[in-house]
């Protein structure tokens, strides 16, 4: 087991050729995220939050800096080896949601099993084991039509964590639930937390990054704030 | 559980296929979410794919036709006709005057390349067995003829050269001959008459059907040349011919033996230099097969027709397809968000398209073998079903399905995956 830090980047910049010319959308951020730890990204729109979170997501390459996941330069990697990450090292959480609608709930969050090469009694196995973690192991065939948006939410956390992830990133969670639910969410990202997954949430409410043990502030692409709150980072 | 090591690190994926297998399902889904749109891309498939089949059977029926009908006729076969005269400007047509003899045709025999020469003369004569009577082409030649024109006989026996040396009142009849002289009996060993002298029949030939004239070849009486020369054509100068007919011994070697055979007949009929010839020469072979190279060329047009609609059908699909990614693009980019490869995406879209224009093919290859079956029910058209060209057909089909998803599924593979995840 190494120390190194999930997360780490250095000079992480990038920028985007548009027609009005060249537009940086971050500058140069560096940051670390240690094993267990639970930070919160904050941020008015177009504070480069998105750009960062992609960049994290292995979704998009950055125009300079480094990117290390779990200890790996992933900065300069191509599309095969970038889909390779995401899908082993990293879970997704998006604010809609995100189900493929004509698919069971066991199957959508069976599919990153499916990317991985595993075969379909594994897969099913693996899926309704997770299913069963977020409480809704009674719903594996239904639609994500059938059901509310904050157990779609739930699918879709047990679908980021099918494969084992090294990390889980979360983009809005709670941006289309109503506070109630968004508490329920908030809490099962606390339990996860708890048994040890690092989690990178970006939000814009204040009552929703203070579930986390760090609070990270961006503005014009730059971080401008990183505090922590409560309690340390678990070894 | 979640510990950072190398274990866990991006690992090469297992090429299981199980994923095509996972993947076979999931186009299975997709294309059952939207019935209607399926079936009707598949019907372009099920036309272009029915309508090969239907045309490779009708054009590879009409070459079957064409032959039979060659193969009756004999193969590598030329006709050496006597020639005209001119008599105070009249011109008689081809065999107007007997300038071929029998000399000539054993003179022909001693060719190299020469497999067969029979000297023949024909004429249409009235027969006349008991009460009944018909009108038939009288052939009076030697028996390689029967061997050239490759003709069987079914009942009875053939007639020999001592027939011919001796001029015997014997004959050969054909199958319609046959059938409308003597009806329900037995022909063999009874006497007819052909310009009021009797034969007896020996034997019946086999059946030949129509020429490519369409003349009924069946409809013939052959009886020795000699006798036919003295009993029925009444020919004025003994041994002289109408026509030889010679078979050459391969397609190849055909020019060059009617280039002998001319050179011979030149020397023997003293025929100098500038003279024109006083014979005819007709390579009955050369029109049987440009007959069937017209059939060829109408079955690859045939064939090349039905195959726009296969083209057509493909389009169709790639046309689906490309819609199937458009609509699909935030689904794209939600399965690369969780780790689908470029590839995997090119897999799934591909697999849509074959499964499509496969599944097309099956069902048009079914339609098309019962509508060849229909045509050949009802209009009583030559069909032929090869097992290949189905097998062509499904694999044009299967190829079609590749090529025209092939772009569709490469478009759905480069998508960006943030453009794609945030596509509405």
């Amino acid at each position: 087991m190494t120390a190194a830090p999930v997360i780490r980047v250095t000079g992480l910049a990038k920028s985007y050729r548009t027609a009005a010319g060249d537009f940086t959308a971050l500058h140069g951020v560096d940051l670390a995220v240690e094993r267990g730890d639970y930070i919160a990204i904050m941020g008015p729109s177009g504070s480069g939050k998105s750009t960062f979170m992609n960049l994290l997501g292995c979704l998009d390459t950055p125009s300079a800096g480094a990117y290390y996941l779990a200890g790996q330069n992933v900065a300069q990697l191509d599309r095969e080896h970038l889909a390779g990450l995401r899908n082993r090292l990293l879970g997704f959480v998006f604010q809609g949601f995100n189900l493929l609608p004509r698919m069971s709930l066991l199957d959508n969050v069976a599919l990153p099993l499916v990317y991985a090469g595993l075969d379909k009694p594994a897969r099913r196995e693996r899926a309704a084991e997770l299913l069963a973690r977020v409480g809704l192991g009674r719903y594996a065939d239904s639609l994500p039509s059938r059901i509310s948006g904050g157990q779609q939410q739930r699918v879709a956390i047990a679908r980021a964590l099918v494969n084992r992830p090294q990390l889980l990133l979360a983009d809005e969670p709670t941006g289309n639930l109503d506070s109630q639910t968004s508490e329920e969410i908030m809490r099962l990202f606390g339990e996860l937390n708890a048994e040890g997954i690092t989690i990178v949430l970006v939000t814009h409410e204040p009552d929703i990054a203070a579930h986390a043990h760090r609070q990270v502030r961006f503005r014009d692409g730059r971080i401008v704030s990183d505090e922590r709150s409560r309690q340390e980072v678990r070894a | 559980m979640f510990t950072v090591d190398r274990e866990s690190g991006p690992k090469p994926y297992r090429e299981a296929p199980e994923m095509i297998r996972a993947m076979l399902s999931e186009a299975w889904q997709a294309m059952g979410a939207n019935r209607l749109r399926t079936a009707l891309t598949m019907l372009g498939m099920v036309i272009g794919v029915g309508a090969v089949v239907i045309m490779m059977a009708i054009g590879q029926g009409a070459q079957y036709a064409v032959q039979q009908t060659i193969s009756t006729m004999g193969s590598n076969l030329f006709i050496v006709l006597s020639g005209s005269f001119t008599t105070s400007g009249v011109r008689s047509g081809s065999a107007g005057a007997p300038t071929l003899n029998v000399a000539d045709a054993d003179a022909i025999a001693e060719l190299e390349g020469v497999v067969n020469v029979a000297p023949t003369h024909q004429g249409s004569r009235q027969l006349v067995y008991g009460a009944q009577n018909w009108s038939s082409q009288v052939i009076g030649t030697t028996p390689e003829y029967l061997e050239a024109r490759a003709w069987s006989i079914v009942q009875g026996a053939g007639f020999g050269d001592s027939d011919v040396r001796s001029a015997t009142r014997v004959a050969l009849i054909g199958k319609t001959v046959a059938d409308n002289l003597f009806g329900d009996e037995d022909p063999v060993g009874k006497t007819m008459r052909i310009q009021q002298n009797p034969f007896v029949v020996i034997g019946v030939l086999g059946s030949k059907g129509q020429n490519l004239d369409g003349r009924d070849q069946d409809d013939t009486v052959i009886v020795p040349l000699t006798t036919a020369q003295r009993k029925v054509f009444g020919t004025p100068f003994l041994g002289a011919v109408r026509m030889i007919m010679v078979q050459a011994d391969s397609g190849e070697g055909m020019q060059k033996t009617m280039d002998g055979v001319t050179a011979l007949l030149r020397q023997r009929h003293r025929l100098r230099d500038g003279q024109p010839d006083d014979f005819f020469m007709r390579n009955l072979s050369a029109a049987a097969e440009s007959e069937a190279e017209t059939t060829r060329t109408m079955s690859i047009l045939l064939g090349a027709i039905a195959s726009i609609s296969l083209l057509v059908g493909g389009i169709g699909i790639m046309n689906i397809m490309l819609v199937s990614v458009t609509e699909r693009t935030r689904e794209i980019g939600i399965r690369m968000a969780i780790g689908a490869r470029e590839r995997d995406i090119l897999t799934q879209f591909l697999l849509e398209a074959i499964i499509i224009s496969i599944a097309g093919c099956l069902i048009g290859l079914l339609l098309g073998l019962g509508g060849a079956l229909l045509i050949n029910f009802f209009s009583g058209m030559v069909i032929v079903i090869s097992g290949t060209s189905a097998l062509v057909a499904f694999a044009v089909a299967a190829g079609v399905g590749v090529f025209f998803g092939w772009y569709p599924a490469r478009k759905a593979a480069r998508l960006d995956p943030i453009e794609a995840l945030r596509y509405q």
